[in-house]
């Protein structure tokens, strides 16, 4: 049914239709929407869960590893500060094989504290082992929450799934929601019915020492577990189209790419003003395409290769930065694409700043010029240091 | 392990705690108490170390270890799983960490579970410093200990702190039951925890455990070690619910702190003058005077 709705809302309710058991969550801008609505629909007797109040991000995720371990499907939400205090849990739930539901509203992190989107919290823990799938607008992050959590909880896959969406422009905006019916969702969602778990009747210890003759092998299986994920995906997504007409879920999208010259490649809401750009543009006769990545973890090099396969020249925007080397997405476009391309990578809409058209526009005319690996746009000259003006 | 060792014992031999490990002989006396329906979080630390190597266990009950300060936390979604599941009548649920792991880093983590009420006993193996990584001061280590982080020298005298009072801290947040207990008294052990797990609502019994390695005792003096320490009155034996004390164990063999301070290396530099003896037997005193253990 359609409805017009708050993403935070929309987001809740996804979860909701998801059947979870256990929701623990710590409130933090630009996250609490998602879990008061959760809160209210327990309150409201329109979802039947545990809902926990914990003293910390670091409990929260805690708290679903331990439900999660319980045999019990768990949600927890988080942003920025919250993710990285969560850091460690977040990779202990993944190398147990749980598969907890997280979305991510994705935050920049202090310091300076900035509760503004950009996208450097999930990409700081893009190495958990968690499957990472990336939004565009709040119909695609409905979507990716229904469909991730059947996606990580196939019993060959058992991996945690992040749902990311940026802050404040997603969870705070409004927007037209088809939203699948609980009768849908349990037709495509099973029971949570784990290989594994806590019982008093088949006692297992979980989470033991790894030493070196066992670690890692329990590193690979993950790493390869990863790979079944990139086949599994097209097939969890046509059954959800089957009952929905949509396919959100997916590696990656392409928007005009078939005759394009210049492919800019990106992740999240920005992906809609690209598309707008790409319309401008394309009417003065300009051929310029999108690549969005849905899926950033595992990370889709084959789809990657084959739909840049004819583009010539390639501009990558990273809303992050590995400060002292280049943006996280260009680093690993540029390691998967032939080197005949011409690869630039542009850093941009960190803390928040709007990436407007113009952004997008002086990045495509940059690319068109000259290659760059990692140039900030939009950059204040006013604001710098005197001996970093001239750059 | 089959499931025959698991018959007479949920904890059993074949790890590889060190000769006179006071831990394992609690973590023993705990597990049969609390009997098979029962789950377990364990925190990092020495236990968890020497217990479940990949591929063993020495457990019989399902029990999970994630990480070192979020016992509680993990022990809470247990307990939130099984309400949602309506299993929590039937299992029981404890958290388990040493010294370090509940007092210091696991603190917020225990004082969250406490306060929302959740059906947990958490317990605490206090062998008084980090042994897991090679005898640092904690929280929990007495008054002029010497541990690598509170070495004796010229300029010290050990660790310079008295011990953090988690049993205290942990009954101010008005819990059903927060009690101490000693591997010297194995049948206390027992009594305490059978009587938490008879009480729905969150717990705290924290366990003295003497190390031989850590203490620089003989493993083969552990319980007499334990028996001494509460006989000083260095170790008070005492039971709190909602927040009052209702109960203590009277020393009926009291003995000078001397007795207990000489078994052990770590305590060695203060048998050297008068002064510092009578410093730890005001410690001592203290604790006498006020849990009334005479």
């Amino acid at each position: 049914m359609k409805k017009y709705l708050e993403g935070s809302w929309a987001m809740a309710e996804a979860a909701k239709l998801c059947r979870p058991g256990v929701v623990a969550a710590y409130p933090i801008t630009p996250q609490t929407h998602i879990v008061e609505h959760l809160a209210k629909f327990v309150a409201d007797g329109d979802l039947k869960a545990e809902t926990l109040n914990v003293e910390s991000e670091h409990s929260a995720a805690s708290v679903v590893l331990g439900s999660q371990s319980a045999g019990v499907r768990s949600f927890t939400c988080t942003s920025s500060q919250g993710l990285l205090l969560m850091g460690e849990v977040v990779f202990c739930i993944a190398g147990m094989r749980l598969p907890v539901m997280m979305i991510c509203a994705n935050r920049a992190v202090s310091a300076p504290i900035n509760i503004w989107n950009d996208q450097q919290d999930s990409i700081a823990l893009r190495d958990a082992g968690w499957i990472q799938l990336y939004a565009e607008n709040n119909q695609e992050a409905v979507d990716l929450i229904i469909t991730g959590h059947k996606l990580g909880e196939n019993s060959k896959i058992m991996l945690p799934i992040m749902v990311c969406v940026d802050g404040f422009i997603l969870t705070h905006g409004m927007e037209t929601i088809d939203m699948p019916s609980q009768e849908d969702v349990d037709k495509f969602l099973p029971k949570y019915d784990p290989p594994y778990k806590l019982d008093v009747d088949n006692p297992m210890s979980f989470g033991l020492l790894g030493d070196p003759t066992v670690y890692t092998e329990t590193r690979y299986a993950i790493h390869k577990t990863m790979e079944e994920v990139l086949d599994l995906i097209p097939k969890i997504s046509k059954e959800y189209e089957d009952l929905t007409s949509r396919d959100s879920l997916k590696l990656v999208e392409s928007y005009k790419l078939e005759d394009a010259e210049l492919a800019i490649i990106a992740m999240g809401s920005v992906c809609g003003t690209i598309k707008d750009v790409i319309d401008i543009e394309r009417e003065k006769g300009k051929k310029i395409g999108l690549l969005k990545i849905v899926t950033y973890r595992p990370f889709p090099k084959k789809a990657i290769e084959s739909a840049l396969k004819n583009v010539s020249n390639v501009a990558v925007i990273d809303k992050n930065i590995s400060l002292g080397s280049d943006g996280a997405l260009y680093s690993e476009i540029k390691a998967t694409l032939n080197s005949d391309k011409k690869t630039s990578g542009f850093i941009a809409g960190l803390g928040g700043r709007d990436i407007t058209i113009n952004t997008i526009l002086d990045i495509i005319q940059s690319a068109e010029k000259e290659v760059n690996n990692c140039k900030f746009v939009d950059l204040n000259k006013n604001l710098l240091w005197d001996e970093f003006k001239a750059s | 392990m089959t499931k025959k060792h698991f018959e007479e014992n949920l904890y059993v031999s074949g790890h590889t705690a060190c000769a006179g490990c006071g831990q394992s002989m609690a973590v023993r006396i705990v597990m049969n108490a609390a009997g098979k329906n029962t789950m377990v979080a364990n925190s990092t630390g020495c236990l968890e170390v020497f217990s479940t190597k990949a591929p063993e266990t020495a457990f019989g009950v399902p029990w999970i270890h994630s990480l070192f300060e979020n016992s509680a936390a993990v022990a809470s979604g247990i307990e939130a799983g099984l309400k949602y599941l309506n299993k929590l009548d039937d299992i029981r649920i404890i958290a388990q960490a040493g010294d370090g792991g509940t007092g210091d880093i696991g603190l917020q983590a225990i004082s969250g579970m406490l306060e929302r009420g959740q059906d947990v006993l958490f317990v605490c193996y206090d062998n008084e410093a980090y042994m897991n990584t090679g005898i640092q001061r904690s929280g929990s280590t007495p008054f002029h200990a010497n541990t690598t982080t509170s070495p004796i020298g010229e300029h010290s005298l050990g660790n310079p702190r008295p011990k953090k009072p988690m049993v205290e801290i942990c009954a101010a947040h008005h819990i059903p039951y927060s009690a101490t207990a000693s591997v010297g008294n194995p049948k206390d052990i027992e009594r305490k925890v059978k009587k938490a797990l008879s009480i729905r609502g969150p717990k705290y019994l924290q366990i003295h455990v003497p190390c031989p390695l850590g203490w620089k005792s003989d493993p083969s003096q552990t319980i007499e070690i334990a028996k001494l320490a509460i006989a000083t009155g260095l170790y008070p034996l005492i039971e709190y619910e909602y927040g009052k004390l209702v109960k203590v164990t009277k020393l009926t063999l009291s003995k000078p702190v001397e007795e207990y301070l000489k078994t052990q290396g770590r305590f060695k530099h203060l048998l050297k003058t008068k002064e510092m003896l009578q410093e730890v037997q005001d410690v001592a005193d203290k604790n006498i005077e006020y849990y009334g253990l005479k």
